[in-house]
């Protein structure tokens, strides 16, 4: 982040002469999706040059965390990228559950499937709303923010939160889902692949729609490796890569499912994925539904995972483990870890580092959009300003993760 | 799950389970490695900063070909202070490998990976910008996250999570 207008990567400067402009946009631009700050370096209306400053949401989520017990930082990492909570809940309990060689009872996993898939199909409602949004497309924005706000009322209904759900703990989840829970998330299951049909029947024919896509922002399969590029963009640029399936976690092994590749490598590529993964998650959701086994849905480790309220007030040894927890966190054992998971955005990444004590030592998040960003010159240089709008739109580009 | 090694038995002994990232290391530049730890089924590789770059283009040869992230761990007060940490990721393989570099704090810097991958370029800058650790040969070497104007590097150990610096 700096001050004032910086003129950036000397190294990737084109030799126009005094012919460029430089233009601001941003960070309080509708179309950059929260406060991202790009500086474009323009040609009449042809893109030469951007500079992403990045930086304004930086709270210091990743010091912070290392003064917090391993339980206290689930709430930050909710907070780092505010569309998809359940995942970062996720890829953080499932490093610290490494590094405690935790083994977590199968209705865990699979409710933390089920929770994650919602997530991603509430978050990419968010991203066709706003995408399409900035295309000039203003009416889908209402009919996805409609179908988001029922994903929110579910988790509302599990955790008492619509955004920040904190749902997750460390060695399993907080609790049993209420019991119309089930009913609820079937019906909006049911109900969501016509959705999806009435999206895409809004959309795929629109001429503008298509025009403002097509052709945009090309990146090709090796730039995005090189780039770092994760998730969606990357499978739009023809790379069949997606961790559920070929690393898979927490119980992904157990699904089936299909991963849309294309490769169109543009900005149209990367909405049509985007629509299918809405599809087949609402497929992972039916499956985890169907076939949601019995049983704990906390591991059975009494030194980490506090114990049942019942226990508790009941029994001498719970009430001793439950103060202990509460009070003085629990240790892990050193070591470091790395897990990844696949967030609606790309590669999640929680790298943990423990030194025996109850708080982390170090806690980094490796964030999809963080290196997608770095692709933006490579989908812009040497096209048209507007299509800019679009690219952003196509990356998806949270910048809470981003700047943390 | 694995079996224990014997007491006896270094990391590098155990070659049956030698992983593809140690052994593409050790036929490309014999010693080039400094230790090999694997725990938790994650293998960790320390190299001197000497090699990093070229190791990491003939991991990159051999299939490593993504920079999933780097950061840096401040292990102050202890010497080398500062660990740089690579993860690659091969896709072809389905495995990921982390490179450790271990660097002084009187002399914080190491060469710039952004030639083998411009992933990197943001990385760097994240890691001078909060723990002050130069990257040789990075085009833009500027804070990313915190003001142009800011002083002090917040995630090192030695600065204060609150409170007046």
């Amino acid at each position: 982040m700096s001050t004032y207008a910086p003129l950036l990567h000397p190294h990737e400067s084109v030799e126009t002469g005094d012919r460029t402009m430089v233009l601001n946009m941003g960070p309080q631009h509708p179309s950059t999706h929260g406060v991202l700050r790009l500086v474009l370096e323009i040609d009449g209306e042809i893109v030469v040059n951007i500079a992403p400053d990045i930086g304004y949401l930086h709270t210091g989520i990743e010091k912070t965390c290392e003064a917090k017990f391993y339980q206290q930082v689930v709430p930050l990492t909710d907070r780092i990228d505010y569309l998809c909570p359940m995942t970062n809940n996720l890829a953080y309990c499932l490093a610290v559950e490494k590094l405690l060689e935790l083994k977590l009872p199968p209705r865990a996993q699979w409710l933390r499937v089920l929770l994650n898939e919602l997530t991603r199909i509430q978050s990419h409602l968010v991203w066709l709303g706003t995408h399409a949004m900035d295309l000039g497309a203003l009416t889908i924005f209402l009919y996805c923010f409609r179908e988001r706000e029922e994903i929110l009322r579910i988790f509302e209904n599990i955790s008492g939160q619509r955004m920040m759900t904190s749902y997750f703990r460390v060695g399993g989840i907080a609790m049993e889902p209420p019991l119309d829970f089930w009913p609820r998330v079937r019906a909006f299951l049911k109900k969501m692949p016509e959705k999806i049909d009435e999206y895409q029947n809004l959309l795929t024919g629109n001429p503008i729609f298509i025009h403002r896509l097509k052709n945009v922002g090309h990146l090709s399969a090796e730039d995005a490796i090189a780039l770092g590029v994760t998730g969606p963009p990357l499978r739009a640029s023809g790379v069949d890569w997606d961790l559920r399936r070929d690393m898979p976690y927490s119980g992904y092994e157990n699904f089936q499912f299909k991963v849309p590749i294309s490769q169109d490598c543009d900005v149209w590529a990367r909405y049509v994925i985007r629509m299918e993964e809405m599809r087949e998650s609402v497929k992972i959701c039916l499956q985890a539904l169907d076939g949601m086994p019995e049983g704990p849905i906390k591991a059975n480790a009494p030194k980490v995972v506090l114990p049942d309220r019942e226990k508790m007030k009941t029994q001498m040894e719970s009430l001793i483990y439950h103060f202990k927890i509460v009070t003085e966190g629990f240790t892990v054992p050193a070591g470091e870890v790395y897990q990844a998971v696949e967030s609606p955005r790309g590669e999640m990444g929680y790298y943990v580092v423990s030194d025996g004590t109850a708080k982390p030592f170090r806690v980094h998040m490796r964030n999809p959009s963080f290196a997608t960003l770095q692709a933006m010159n490579k989908m812009c240089c040497g096209r048209l300003l507007a299509d800019v709008v679009a690219v952003i739109g196509s990356i998806d580009i949270v910048l809470g993760e981003i700047d943390r | 799950m694995d079996t224990a090694p014997t007491p006896a038995e270094t990391p590098e002994a155990a070659a049956p389970a030698e992983h593809f990232a140690v052994s593409t290391l050790n036929t490309w530049r014999p010693g080039c490695i400094d230790s090999v730890k694997t725990a938790l089924r994650e293998t960790t590789i320390t190299l001197s900063r000497e090699h990093l770059r070229e190791a990491c283009e003939t991991l990159q040869a051999a299939g490593y070909n993504f920079l999933a992230d780097v950061t840096c761990l401040d292990m102050i007060p202890s010497e080398p202070r500062f660990h740089v940490i690579y993860h690659l990721l091969s896709l072809a393989r389905k495995e990921r490998v982390r490179l450790k570099v271990p660097v002084n704090s009187t002399d914080a810097a190491v060469d710039t990976i952004i030639p083998v991958w411009p992933a990197a370029n943001f990385y760097e800058r994240e890691i001078f910008d909060l723990f002050g650790v130069r990257f040789g040969g990075h085009p833009n070497m500027r804070r990313i996250m915190m003001p142009e104007d800011w002083v002090g590097h917040p995630l090192r150990k030695d600065y204060p999570v609150e409170g007046y610096r």
